[in-house]
Parts: structure tokens; C-alpha cells; sequence
């Protein structure tokens, strides 16, 4: 694993007395799909949140160890957690675009970054739809509000918002659990096609959208990481028993 | 097993025949009727305060046969508001005879208005000189159908019964009475307007602070204060208006009247921020919080979520909000009557003394003679009042449907 990313080492993290995530500590490549899969209540998402630390919103919530996103800990005091949500983006599990018309949608990240200029945004709306493969379908509805849109396109509009404001970094949290298969199919595609320019960590419950789009894959349970490897090793020979178990289907 | 289920028998059509289930019959019907009830009771209350101001419409249409005559001859009397219908059938006849284009004559009344005006048992000394400046300039630009006291462009030119409605000023109990609504409708809303841009925002921004920037235990401590300034009983803000405030601000801003418009705006701002407070508060807190999370991820601030995406998303609640606030306001009684000064005056200046519609109500009601005139007057002001709120609300209920639908399910 060269080219390492994000480097966790330690990492737990407390809901209140609840120790929810326990020692994980991994190393996340660049430029590569990382899945994170395991049983429900396991800690994935939880673990995902952790790397933009979006769990700062919840007051009960406790971290101990370290996250180094290329060398530098996003849970230091000095860092601000402003700046780490610019570069790490995230993708959730319910497509939730802005109350807004589709261009407002994405052109809602490059201006709070303080970008004014309408030519310069028109530009960042049509890369991130394209990037998104969703220009073709909405370039003609651009003033129309995003909530009309299919479950389907709204979730690949929250991934173009997200590539609009240019991260290192895509988190997604099952980001095609609520959609039909065709929806999905286009996801991940998608998420092949951005892992050139982006690092790219989904979370998912679907075993094959595991093995389909990534490259390595963490296994979680009950707030541990039982194994990570590359994808291919821990679809055909993992290292440990509760993996293939789950894998295989035997619980989870 | 089967006690619990008496009913429980195989599948056939017997078990299925429908049942007629008493009780459950009579509470849906007493809830419904309830709900009617109340309905009906605010119509009747309508219906009741309208049909009191009726006298007012009843002699109408002869008033406009009337007036109309006399502005061919050049006289244009006001004819106005009787009840040609009810027992004490007199016409009454007030206001602007035609001299009162001249400015020295206004108010006083020609041979032929003498007999018919019947208001001697409340009849005043008439010191209301000064008003006659005002009214000239503007019955002057008048061509030859001479409506003097059209302030405003009263549409309704034939409507001339009307027309002492839509003078500068208020003088109910007079030889020559006159009703200018139009003294007290701009009195009532330069004190709504001061107490919304007052209340307004501050309630806004704490409703935002509350629900987007406060941590849980702070919300659950400044909520329930705002709240609780719900629970002031109007008269006691009037009070404290009328004691503490006025005083503090004639020494900041020295001005003449003490009791004055901005004075009773700042009154009702505090009756008025507990409601706007709640009402936005909870638009802004069922905003999804998706939508926050989404904000934050994309890298924006709190305050950038705030203002970008949770307000926007709860504007038609807050849009409401601020309706029930003028509403609160319009028809504040009590901290009118005690904080304004209760001055029909008209004027722009925010520290004049001003009288409200629902103050003139509350002052006046009590001394006017029954079915007379002014009495018919002031039920014609409380159905207004009523209207108002009525649409008030109506825009309130609308706009919100219209615009949750448009904002939250897409086009």
C-alpha cells in the first residue's frame, strides 16, 4: 500500500459511556476506492464520519487516537474543521439536495468558498454535472428545483455539489442504498471513473457493490476492524473466520 | 385464547357485515360538531360586530342619490351613515358642506344640514380649526364633483357617503362629526410597522441563534424565557411602556409627546417577539437536518448554513410568523391605549402621538350613545379589524401551502 492517504491510528470513538469504535487503526491508499462493509450497527458509517468529522455535530460524542490525513491530524486543536469538510467530501445514504434549483444546488459549495463571478461558476456547475454524468440529463433544467428530480439523479447531484467544491477526498455513506438497480448501476460507474482524481471511501451493505467498485476493503464488526486488504484477497481468501462468514452470508 | 377477540370467527360474510359501532359514532360526531361549533362562533361573532356597523351601508345608496344631485348644484354634503331602516329613522347628514373648500368655513354647517344633524346630547365645542389647512390643497386639485377630504385616490369617487371616512381627522362627537379613518388606519400602522422592525428581526435572530448556533442546553433555557414573555398580560407591558420606557427614551431622543408611536411600537414589539420567536424557532428547527449536515460537509460555516440554507428553507414558516406578529399588533389593545397617546394625528413622524384602530375601539366604545352613528362607526373599525386578521391569516395559510409545496416537493 503505497501512497498512503489517511493513516488511523488508535481511533475510538464514545457515544456518551458507549465506546462505539474500538483501536481502528488503518491506512487508506490514495486514489483508490476503499469500501467499508460489515453488519449494521458495526461503526462503518460511524467510522466514515469520523474522517470529516461530521460527528462533531453530535455534543455526546468522544475521539481518542489519531486520524493523519497526509501527515497532518484532523482532530488536532489548531486545525479548523471547516477547512478539513472543503477537502473532504461526503456523500450521505438519503440523497438530500438544498431546498434550491439544480444550478443553486452546486453552485452553493464555490460560493460560501467565495467565488461571485457568473461565468466562473456557470463553469464549476457544468464540470462537476459532467464529472457527475448527469449534464446531459439536467443541462437543459438547470432553474428547476432539485427536490423534482429522481431519486436516482438527486443522488448523482449531491455527488456533482460535492465535486464542486473540488475535495481530495469523496466519503459515501451507502450512497446507493435507496435506489433501484439501474440508479446504482450509474453510482458506480461513477464512482470508477472519479477514483483517477479522487480518494474515494464508501461505506455499503451490498457485498457485490463492495466487490464491484473498490480496490481494498475494510471489514467492521461491533466497532472493530476485523481485517482490510485488498478487495480481491478479502472476497476470495480472508485471513479471518468472521469474515468470510459474513461474507459468505453465514450472519450479517 | 379467543376472549380478546370475540369477533374472531372464520372468513365468512357474517363476520364481515358491517356493524354500526355506537360510541364510536357519537364521539366522531361530537368531536365534528365541536369543531363546527367553533367555526360558527366566530362567524356569528363576525356577523354580530358587521351587522352593527350595517346602519352605516343601510342609507347608502339614497346618501349617493343624494349627494349626487347636490354636486350638480355644486354642494357636495357628505351624507352619511343612518338609519333609514332601524326605529330612529333620521338621516344624518355631516361633514363638508361645500364651503368647507374655503378654508376659514370648514365645519360650519349650512341652513339646510341644521335641521337633520342630531348629535346636541354629545355635542362638543368644535376646536378643530387647524385641519382645515390640511384638507384644502387637496379638495383644491379636486375637479368640479368637489370631494373635499380625499387624501388618499379613494376609488369609490361616487361613494361620496363615505367620504368623511377617508378625512384627516377623527372627531366622532361633534356638531359636525367627522370619521377620518384615514388618521387612525395610518396611526395603527406606523405603530405596526415600528413594532415590526422591531420585533422582527430580534426575534428572527434569536430564533436562528436558538435553533442553528445554541448548544441543547442553552436552547432549553432561552426558549422558555422568551416564551414566557408570552405570559406578560398586555396591560402590565403597557405599563412598563408607559412608566419606564417613555421616560428612557425621551431622554435619548428628546422628543416632544412622551407617550408616542414608537413608544407603543416598542411596547408591542414585546408582545409581539414571543410569537414570532416560537413560530420561527420551529420552522427553523424542522428544517431537515440533512440539509445542515449537507452544508457542513460541502465545507461551510455554521453561520453560512444558517443563513444560506436553514433560513431559506424555513422562510415560509417565518413568513407566517411575522403575519401573526402584525396580526398580534394590529389588534393590540390594551398598550395602544396606554403607550401611544391616543392622538388621532396625522403625520409621518414617528414620535407624534397616534391613536389605533383597536384603541379607539377600546377608549370609545364605552361612551357613544346605542346605534348611533359613531356607535355604528366603531363596529365598522372591529370589522375591519376582523377582515384584516381574516386575510392576514388567509395570505398567511396560503402562501405557506404555496410555498412549502413549490420549495419542498419541487415544481
Amino acid at each position: 500500500m503505497r501512497d498512503i492517504k489517511i493513516q488511523v491510528n488508535d481511533l475510538s470513538l464514545y457515544y456518551g459511556e458507549k465506546k462505539a469504535l474500538k483501536e481502528i487503526s488503518m491506512q487508506i491508499p490514495a486514489n483508490k476506492v476503499t469500501a467499508l462493509i460489515g453488519p449494521s450497527g458495526c461503526g462503518k458509517s460511524t467510522f466514515l464520519r469520523c474522517i470529516n468529522r461530521m460527528n462533531d455535530l453530535i455534543p455526546s460524542v468522544k475521539i481518542t487516537g489519531e486520524l493523519l490525513v497526509e501527515g497532518i491530524d484532523i482532530y488536532d486543536k489548531n486545525v479548523d474543521v471547516v477547512n478539513i469538510r472543503k477537502k473532504i467530501g461526503m456523500v450521505f445514504q438519503k440523497s438530500n439536495p438544498f431546498p434550491k434549483s439544480i444550478y443553486e444546488n452546486i453552485a452553493y459549495g464555490p460560493r460560501i468558498n467565495g467565488i461571485k463571478d457568473k461565468t466562473q461558476l456557470d463553469e464549476i456547475v457544468e464540470t462537476s454535472l459532467r464529472q457527475a454524468a448527469i449534464w446531459d440529463e439536467l443541462k437543459d433544467r438547470l432553474g428547476d428545483s432539485a427536490l423534482g428530480l429522481s431519486g436516482g439523479q438527486q443522488q448523482r447531484l449531491c455527488i456533482a455539489r460535492t465535486l464542486a467544491v473540488s475535495p481530495d477526498i469523496i466519503l459515501m455513506d451507502e450512497p446507493a442504498s435507496a435506489l433501484d438497480p439501474i440508479s446504482t448501476s450509474k453510482i458506480e460507474e461513477l464512482v470508477h471513473e472519479l477514483k483517477e482524481q479522487y480518494t474515494i471511501i464508501i461505506v455499503t451493505h451490498n457485498m457485490q457493490q463492495a466487490a464491484r467498485t473498490s480496490d481494498h476493503t475494510a471489514f467492521f464488526y461491533m466497532g472493530e476492524l476485523i481485517e482490510m486488504g485488498k478487495t480481491n484477497t478479502i472476497f476470495t481468501k480472508p485471513e479471518k473466520k468472521q469474515t468470510e462468514d459474513y461474507i459468505t452470508g453465514r450472519f450479517g | 385464547m379467543n376472549s380478546p377477540h370475540p369477533n374472531k370467527q372464520t372468513f365468512t360474510k357474517e363476520s364481515l357485515k358491517k356493524q354500526f359501532r355506537l360510541s364510536e359514532f357519537l364521539a366522531e360526531k361530537v368531536i365534528s360538531s365541536v369543531a363546527f361549533l367553533s367555526i360558527a362562533v366566530i362567524f356569528l361573532i363576525f356577523i354580530f360586530v358587521f351587522k352593527e356597523s350595517l346602519p352605516l351601508f343601510g342609507f347608502n345608496d339614497k346618501a349617493k342619490a343624494n349627494t349626487e344631485i347636490q354636486t350638480t348644484t355644486g354642494a357636495a354634503i357628505e351624507t352619511y351613515g343612518s338609519e333609514t331602516s332601524t326605529a330612529d329613522s333620521e338621516p344624518e347628514t355631516y361633514g363638508a358642506p361645500a364651503e368647507s373648500l374655503e378654508p376659514e368655513t370648514y365645519g360650519s354647517p349650512t341652513e339646510d344640514l341644521n335641521p337633520v344633524v342630531e348629535e346636541t346630547a354629545a355635542a362638543e365645542p368644535e376646536t378643530y380649526g387647524t385641519v382645515t389647512e390640511d384638507l384644502n390643497p387637496d379638495s383644491a386639485s379636486e375637479d368640479v364633483v368637489a370631494i373635499d377630504e380625499k387624501v388618499t385616490g379613494n376609488k369609490e369617487g361616487a361613494d361620496k357617503t363615505w367620504s368623511t371616512f377617508f378625512s384627516t381627522e377623527w372627531v366622532p362627537v361633534s356638531d359636525n362629526p367627522r370619521f377620518g379613518l384615514i388618521a387612525l388606519f395610518i396611526g395603527t400602522l406606523k405603530v405596526t410597522i415600528i413594532a415590526m422592525l422591531i420585533a422582527g428581526p430580534l426575534a428572527i435572530l434569536a430564533a436562528v441563534y436558538t435553533s442553528c448556533f445554541a448548544s441543547n442546553r442553552r436552547k432549553e433555557i432561552i426558549k422558555p424565557i422568551i416564551e414566557m414573555l408570552a405570559a406578560f398580560p398586555s396591560v402590565v407591558i403597557g405599563f412598563f411602556a408607559m412608566m419606564v420606557l417613555a421616560t428612557f427614551f425621551q431622554d435619548i431622543f428628546g422628543y416632544d409627546s412622551r407617550l408616542n408611536a414608537f413608544i407603543g411600537g416598542v411596547a408591542m414589539a414585546l408582545a409581539a417577539i414571543p410569537i414570532i420567536y416560537t413560530i420561527s424557532e420551529d420552522a427553523l428547527s424542522s428544517v431537515p437536518k440533512t440539509y445542515t449536515e449537507a452544508s457542513l460537509a460541502l465545507g461551510a460555516s455554521k453561520a453560512q448554513t444558517a443563513f444560506s440554507v436553514i433560513l431559506p428553507a424555513a422562510t415560509p414558516g417565518i413568513f407566517a410568523a411575522l403575519l401573526l406578529g402584525v396580526g398580534r399588533v394590529f389588534g393590540e389593545t390594551m398598550i395602544a391605549l396606554m403607550a401611544t397617546g391616543n392622538a388621532a394625528l396625522l403625520s409621518a413622524n414617528p414620535f407624534e402621538s397616534v391613536r389605533t384602530f383597536a384603541a379607539t375601539i377600546g377608549s370609545e366604545m364605552a361612551e357613544t350613545v346605542f346605534g348611533e352613528t359613531h356607535y355604528s362607526v366603531l363596529f365598522f373599525i372591529g370589522s375591519l379589524l376582523f377582515i384584516f386578521s381574516f386575510i392576514l391569516n388567509a395570505v398567511a395559510e396560503f402562501y405557506v401551502k404555496g410555498r412549502l409545496i413549490k420549495k419542498f416537493q419541487g415544481k
